[in-house]
């Protein structure tokens, strides 16, 4: 037993001086080990990331040819050409009102259905399911799907506007309704997802905070102004932000339904870039797009994490 | 006494389900009483509260408040506070906000709010956190904030829904005390849920036992620690339990085994019974002579000894507490000699039909 004892606390010391090696010996040994494990990750990034995001800092810097070669280098002329670009200006102010739009809508009626999903009513499991669906619905299916509903005649909504002898509305070759038209099945894309973790948070609320409510005396719409919205207030944020920038990086439904007409209308910046790399041969200049384009949503990004590490520290 | 709270035959079924949660509840309570509904959870305890406060509604029977229904009554039109288990506090508020949420919906002046929230948290020592957040308080002060949210509405009645189970043992203890204090300071009536019989029993003016959808029995702490109803009552007051024995009826005694037998002056017909036997009213002999049972583990708690004992022949457990240090160790011979009093159960329904102490008592009344 003593002896068994001794030749524990042995062992101990002896991998005592072992360890102390090994910090002083085996940096290198170390940095191989980092390296391993790192590598396949940094790989990939590198390939598919790094690389594509310096290429394209490094062609908005140049002019190129028609396949994309770099010929003479000219700085920043690029970014400020397109800023001066009309053409350009109206495609970003586009965006800006599309995405705009799109966060709010999303948010707005997202927080209501969740809302109206978290009353306990009969048969509430079938609206809850009916509310997320739409997160299994891919952009080709949605698109088509819209189509068919804003479609002159065939469509829904002109049938409908007839038998209402309203004027039909011409949405997806009118520019402002086609922007219409675009924003409501984005939003109703973002919808599902919007719901699911709006719900989810609602979910978390705890009921006593409603039943100390209801004694008290606080109107429902007061309950949902003052209880509900700031409990769930970081959750929100967090959806606008990431509606945000999706919205920002929109390009199917775009290109599916309207191509980015009538009349440059609906042409917002992802697929301006799209045209003028791959259907204008303007390499350069869909560079500078993009470069501008990371910046913007850079800077969103940023300020969701100033304002969200303000807004959850109750 | 005016009674502040009446219920009548209140049930309560839920849609889903054919058994009832509650069945038949009849309770009044007093004006400035501390009334307190207490069983193991699942009882229906809780769901009984919300229906006084209008939360859930009642399946049948009639709720009085004030001497008028109010089955039909919104939550806010009943007059009563409610203070919860997770209190119930906004994390987003400082605690002023916190107390003043409620009186600003009633459409107050800004300085009526102001005197009332002062006043309430003066009352539970907390006005130095007035401008703290929740988060930054203690257990024990965020359940003040609570109540002090109860005291700043004004109700004469409040309904508390186990607001010390979320604390430790030590502030609970303190908390039982300050909330007694207050009740008395302010005439509150209480309406007070628990499933810890101790709170009941030190907190209590009256208490009613909820058990299987169904009240057990409704006394002041005493009589019912004293006059159990039935095996459940019995069982769920005291610490250590009390010990359920089976015995056997005939001869003018129950015997329990060959060695162990408690005589009563009173018939009963011969058969099955369940003794109810509380741990410190054993009388234990340490002796090797006669012996009828075997200790198994033993706990000196300073002032007494808790003792668990195997019976021989039987080998039904049994839990004592003796007094004094009496000097036994694991594994020793004891004889149990008998009980200074006991209490007989239907073995079938669980029912009181004998209670040693009180026939006792009668006996010596008649006598003289």
């Amino acid at each position: 037993m003593q002896q068994s004892l001794q030749n524990k606390a042995a062992n101990e010391s002896s991998n005592l001086k072992l360890k102390a090696n090994s910090t002083t010996a085996s940096k290198s040994k170390d940095g191989w080990y980092v390296a391993l494990f790192l590598g396949p990750s940094l790989l990939l990034l590198g390939i598919f990331v790094f690389y594509p995001m310096l290429k394209t800092f490094y062609l908005s810097m140049f002019l190129t040819n028609n396949v994309g070669k770099a010929t003479t280098f000219v700085g920043f002329s690029n970014y400020l050409s397109l800023l001066k670009n009309p053409a350009y200006l109206s495609s970003l102010g586009a965006t800006l009102i599309y995405v705009l739009a799109v966060s709010a809508l999303t948010v707005i009626i997202g927080l209501l259905l969740a809302v109206a999903a978290n009353q306990q009513l009969k048969g509430i499991k079938i609206f809850r399911t009916l509310f997320s669906s739409t997160m299994g619905v891919s952009v080709s299916v949605a698109a088509i799907f819209w189509l068919f509903v804003f479609n002159p005649s065939v469509g829904v909504l002109s049938q409908l506007s007839t038998a209402l002898h309203l004027p039909v509305i011409n949405w997806l070759t009118d520019p402002t309704f086609a922007m219409i038209a675009i924003i409501i099945s984005t939003v109703w894309m973002n919808l599902g997802f919007t719901f699911l973790i709006l719900f989810g948070a609602l979910q978390a609320v705890p009921t006593s905070l409603y039943e100390a409510a209801d004694i008290a005396g606080v109107s429902k719409t007061t309950q949902l102004f003052k209880i509900t919205i700031p409990m769930i207030s970081p959750t929100m944020f967090f959806v606008l932000i990431v509606t945000l920038i999706e919205a920002f990086k929109s390009f199917g439904l775009i290109d599916m339904m309207t191509a980015g007409g009538p009349n440059n209308a609906t042409n917002l910046l992802v697929y301006r870039i799209y045209q003028d790399a791959f259907l204008n041969g303007n390499f350069a200049q869909a560079s500078t797009e993009s470069i501008i384009l990371t910046v913007i949503i850079a800077i969103f990004t940023l300020i969701q994490f100033k304002l969200l590490g303000k807004r959850v520290n109750y | 006494m005016p009674m502040a709270i009446e219920l009548q035959d209140i049930t309560k079924v839920y849609d889903d389900g054919d058994q009832p949660v509650l069945s038949h509840v009849n309770m009044s309570v007093n004006d400035g009483e501390f009334f307190v509904i207490v069983g193991p959870s699942g009882c229906g305890k809780s769901t009984l509260l919300r229906m006084i406060a209008g939360l859930i509604s009642i399946s049948s029977g009639k709720l009085f408040i004030n001497g008028t229904q109010a089955n039909d009554l919104p939550p806010k039109d009943r007059k009563l506070s409610m203070v919860f288990q997770s209190y119930a506090l906004f994390p987003f508020m400082n605690v002023y906000d916190n107390v003043a949420f409620g009186l600003k919906a009633r459409k107050m002046s800004e300085k009526e709010v102001k005197d009332r929230v002062d006043h309430a948290l003066d009352m539970v020592n907390l006005t130095k956190f007035a401008k703290r957040k929740p988060r930054a308080l203690s257990g024990g002060q965020r359940q003040r904030v609570a109540l002090a949210r109860a005291i700043a509405s004004d109700a004469k009645v409040c309904l508390m829904d186990e607001p010390l189970s979320n604390l430790d043992a030590q502030l609970r203890a303190r908390m039982r005390l300050e909330l007694r204090d207050l009740q008395k300071k302010l005439g509150l009536t209480v309406i007070y849920v628990t499933h810890d019989q101790v709170e009941a029993m030190t907190m209590a003016d009256r208490v009613m036992v909820l058990h299987d959808h169904k009240v057990q029995q409704l006394d002041t702490p005493i009589n019912i620690y004293k006059n159990p109803k039935n095996e459940f009552v019995a069982q769920f007051f005291g610490t250590p339990q009390i010990n359920l024995l089976s015995a056997n009826f005939s001869n003018r005694e129950f015997k329990i085994n060959n060695s162990f037998s408690l005589p009563v002056r009173r018939q009963f017909d011969d058969g099955q019974y369940t003794i109810g036997i509380r741990p410190n009213e054993f009388n234990v002999e340490v002796t090797q002579k006669g012996s009828n049972a075997r200790t198994r583990e033993v706990s000196y708690l300073g002032d007494k000894t808790v003792a668990t004992a195997e019976i021989l022949d039987g080998g039904q457990i049994v839990r004592l507490v003796l007094n004094n240090q009496v000097d036994i160790a694991e594994d020793n011979l004891i004889k149990i000699t008998g009980a200074k009093q006991f209490y007989v159960f239907d073995s079938k329904t669980g029912e009181v039909l004998f209670n040693e102490r009180e026939a006792n008592l009668n006996a010596t009344i008649t006598a003289e």
